[in-house]
């Protein structure tokens, strides 16, 4: 039991890699620092468990990425996904940060590989962790142990008192005991809130019933309402979150990268009415399954079924679960619990209008249909061949954009303008700040690092203060 | 390989791993199961024997215990390996050695002893026995020559057949063909990569040998076990080479070649075994498969006896105890070579065959363009 009386320098509520980045620096800075997880052990380390890299500007190769990556570049590719949803200020500086960042985690025990396969075209841009997100929060806490942080396990911080924009206490539950832990300065890391499906209902309404979270059932955005009700200033539409399709056998929280599904491209998506609702070769994945969260989020029980053929099986990376098989399409839909008439007719009109053409599955090849509708503008070929595969598809929500909004030192600010006096927060809890729509592969444990370091700084010249 | 409850959760764990792929870099078995997106039973006999069991997927795993999805790729895949073992040993009434295989490899190290103990009680005069034995012959007074060559050469003859065979068994069984067996390259790859542990690396930085924390404990043990094993090795066959075409009888001189090589190997042997068996005591049970630690201990038990012998033996020679070292050490030795096929020794020719088909398989040009899975680029969501 740890002596809840004593007065630490810097008080880190969340057990993420923000979490993670600020404790370490505030500690190494020669604070006293308490860090606060609400999952237990095992699970500790939030979102970032199921991450695997961080986007990094750099000039020239490192020992992991090739080539160069520029600010610039950088920048560009952020403004393309958030469609301008972004402080470019702010953005600005977090993709500079990235290149010392990246050292920081190096020096701290963090590992890198190479890009995985099947993700070259990230090998520039992006630094992979070796043995992905939960291999790095091991080598932060094996750190934090050695460098002599507190740290608590299923300890949740349920409510920072706060006067005026300063937080004078935090009353927490330990183990499910209420405890009250006083800190000179606070870092808030403890992420979004996509985890609390009732949340999440009043955006989405019922549908979010049957919403799936990709990641952590522990973000349940507690720390963030408690701010946001004592008038810290907020950030990101309240109502939008980050939403992709995935297996729609996944687990409700936790299932992670592997619930991934990329046969949509090659692929019809029909909804529970056997019917066709959007072009499924719109673009290449990478750029399309963003927005099939979304898609399959509208349709009827929040629920889709892509449906392709044998020509098709080995063209996508394979699912965690078993694809569903059967001889021919009336069979498959009965299998995936469809009208076997309806979608039949649909498989057999979206044939008709299927244009011949070259296919090539790395490229838009412009294999499309005619007189469909929607149509369907590549990858198009009629499915035909036994064996007929169907995978069902389902909105996987992996973070939500609301959050506090922080200055470029990290600091909070209240609904007034003014900062707060000692509270800071890194990672999720306010990468709305800086990613305000979309999403960008690996920006998220970019800004989670560089923030982390940031508030963890900043923090710790508050508490000698 | 048949298919059996280990099979069937191998495959369950690596189709897991297929569509997260975060352990590529640890070592060879990641690059190895991304080759496939089925896995047949033979598939799985080779990825499991490639696993060198450093655990570092384990504490990297997201779908770890206590995760519903309960991945635990080291255990599993140490489930098979023993299993394999069984499934390839030769001649196939033996392979019921293998279950229970900690119990028999104790039991026949202890026949062993007695055996060797009570056969030269029965051969030797009680008076050579206790008494201080000097000069050249003088180990062959106390066990007479043509025994040691007819057990030591009949038990290591018999278990090179019966390694060849298992070799032979594994090769077919995993799609390997004879063709495929010969030097070149992937051959070279398999020979550096086996030399150097490279896969107990952990991709650079170490292994999970203990806990959380990456250390190189065990790549370093094994090497001194290994090296200090080829010591021993070299040492009996220049003393064989001195005695059967210098006709320099043992025992040697301190300073001769073949003491010299076999004190050297005897010490790095005792440092390996007993690190190695310091290191399965202290770490973290979790990701072992219980049931098979048995084995592991057995063998190194015998190994390190049979080292500390021979030291003791070298240290005692002159004087009345070398008659009773010199029969146990003997004992213990010539069980080491008739358990040789049917104890964990045979993972060095199923993990160097794995290793030589996963140097033969990264050889082929990659896929002809338009057919590859489509890139997961921009996959991670957060």
């Amino acid at each position: 039991m740890p002596d809840f009386s004593r007065v630490w320098d810097v008080l880190v509520i969340g057990g993420g890699n923000a979490a993670l980045c600020a404790a370490v620096t505030a500690r190494q800075a020669g604070c006293s620092v308490l860090l606060i997880e609400s999952a237990p052990k095992a699970f500790r380390g939030g979102n970032s468990r199921h991450t695997r890299n961080m986007r990094t500007m750099h000039t020239e190769p490192t020992s992991v990425l090739t080539e160069a990556y520029l600010e610039d570049e950088y920048w560009d590719d952020l403004l393309r996904v958030t469609g301008g949803q972004t402080d470019e200020h702010l953005a600005r500086m977090t993709i500079r940060l990235t290149t010392d960042a990246l050292r920081f985690m190096e020096a701290s025990g963090v590992r890198f590989q190479p890009s995985l396969s099947g993700t070259l075209s990230l090998s520039r841009t992006n630094a992979f962790f070796l043995g992905g997100g939960k291999a790095l929060v091991n080598a932060y806490y094996a750190l934090a142990e050695r460098l002599g942080i507190d740290i608590l396990y299923d300890t949740e911080a349920v409510d920072l008192k706060m006067d005026d924009g300063f937080v004078r206490e935090v009353a927490i539950t330990h183990r499910g005991f209420p405890e009250t832990v006083r800190a000179k300065a606070v870092v808030a890391s403890s992420g979004g809130f996509q985890a609390d499906l009732e949340w999440l209902e009043k955006g989405w309404g019922p549908a979010a019933r049957n919403f799936l979270i990709r990641g952590t059932p522990y973000a349940k955005g507690v720390v963030l309402r408690n701010l946001l009700d004592q008038g810290v200033a907020s950030v990101g539409d309240p109502t939008q979150c980050h939403a992709v399709a995935i297996d729609g056998r996944a687990p409700k929280y936790d299932g992670g990268i592997a619930t991934r599904l990329d046969c949509v491209p090659f692929s019809i998506v029909v909804n529970k009415d056997g019917e066709r609702f959007y072009d499924e070769g719109e673009d290449v994945w990478p750029k399309r399954y963003a927005i099939w969260g979304r898609l399959v989020a509208q349709q009827p029980d929040q629920v889709g079924y892509a449906i392709i053929d044998a020509k098709s099986e080995k063209l996508f990376m394979p699912s965690v679960f078993p694809a569903i098989k059967a001889d021919t399409v009336g069979e498959l839909a009965v299998k995936l619990g469809l009208d076997p008439a309806k979608v039949e007719a649909t498989v057999a009109e979206f044939n008709k209008a299927c244009v011949p053409g070259e296919f090539n599955s790395n490229r838009l090849d412009g294999c499309r249909t005619e007189g469909l509708v929607p149509p369907k503008t590549h990858w198009a070929r009629p499915i035909t061949e036994a064996p007929f595969i169907g995978y069902p598809l389902r909105p996987g929500i992996t973070f939500t954009y609301l959050g506090v909004k922080v200055d470029e030192n990290a600091r909070v600010r209240m609904d007034d303008g003014r900062p707060s006096a000692n509270l800071f927060a890194s990672g999720e809890i306010m990468a709305g700040s800086i990613l305000g729509k979309g999403y960008l592969a690996g920006f998220g444990m970019a800004i989670g690092s560089v923030f982390g370091r940031i508030a963890g700084r900043e923090a710790a010249k508050n508490a000698r203060n | 390989m048949r298919e059996t409850e280990a099979t069937a959760d191998a495959r369950r764990a690596l189709e897991v791993c297929n569509a997260c792929r975060y352990c590529e870099g640890f070592c060879a078995v990641f690059p190895a199961m991304t080759l496939r997106r089925e896995f047949t039973s033979g598939d799985l006999s080779y990825i499991a024997n490639l696993c060198h069991n450093c655990r570092g997927c384990y504490y990297a795993c997201q779908y770890a215990p206590p995760h519903p999805w309960n991945i635990n790729v080291p255990q599993v895949l140490a489930q098979v390996r023993a299993e394999t073992y069984e499934e390839y040993a030769w001649p196939g009434p033996l392979a019921g050695l293998f279950k229970r295989n900690g119990t028999i490899v104790s039991l026949a190290m202890i026949a062993g002893i007695a055996l060797a103990l009570i056969l030269t009680m029965a051969l030797v005069d009680p008076s050579i026995l206790y008494t201080p034995q000097q000069g050249p012959g003088a180990f062959y007074r106390v066990i007479p020559w043509w025994l040691m060559v007819t057990l030591a050469g009949g038990t290591s003859l018999f278990a090179v057949l019966a390694l060849i065979m298992g070799f032979r068994n594994f090769w077919k069984d995993t799609g390997g063909r004879s063709d495929e067996l010969r030097p070149g390259r992937p051959l070279a790859v398999a020979l550096h990569d086996i030399l150097t542990l490279k896969n107990l690396g952990g991709g650079g930085g170490g292994c999970n040998d203990v806990d959380e924390g990456f250390s190189q404990v065990r790549r370093r043990f094994h090497h001194f076990m290994f090296y200090g094993f080829m010591l021993c090795f070299a040492s009996t066959t220049t003393a064989t080479f001195y005695d059967h075409f210098l006709g320099h009888e043992a025992p040697y001189p301190f300073w001769s070649l073949p003491v010299q090589l076999g004190t050297w190997g005897g010490v790095g042997m005792v440092i390996g075994t007993a690190g190695l068996i310091w290191t399965k005591i202290v770490s973290d049970p979790a990701p072992a498969a219980r049931n098979l630690l048995g084995s592991d201990y057995a063998l190194l038990v015998l190994l390190f006896l049979a080292a500390a012998t021979g030291l003791l033996l070298l240290a005692l020679r002159d004087t009345g105890a070398m008659g009773v070292l010199l029969a146990v050490h003997l004992g213990v030795i010539f069980t080491f070579f008739a358990v040789i096929p049917y104890s964990k020794m045979v993972h060095a020719v199923y993990r160097s065959a794995a290793l030589f088909r996963h140097a033969l398989e990264r050889r082929p040009s990659p896929p002809p363009p338009g057919n590859k899975p489509s890139d997961r680029a921009l996959g991670s969501a957060a």
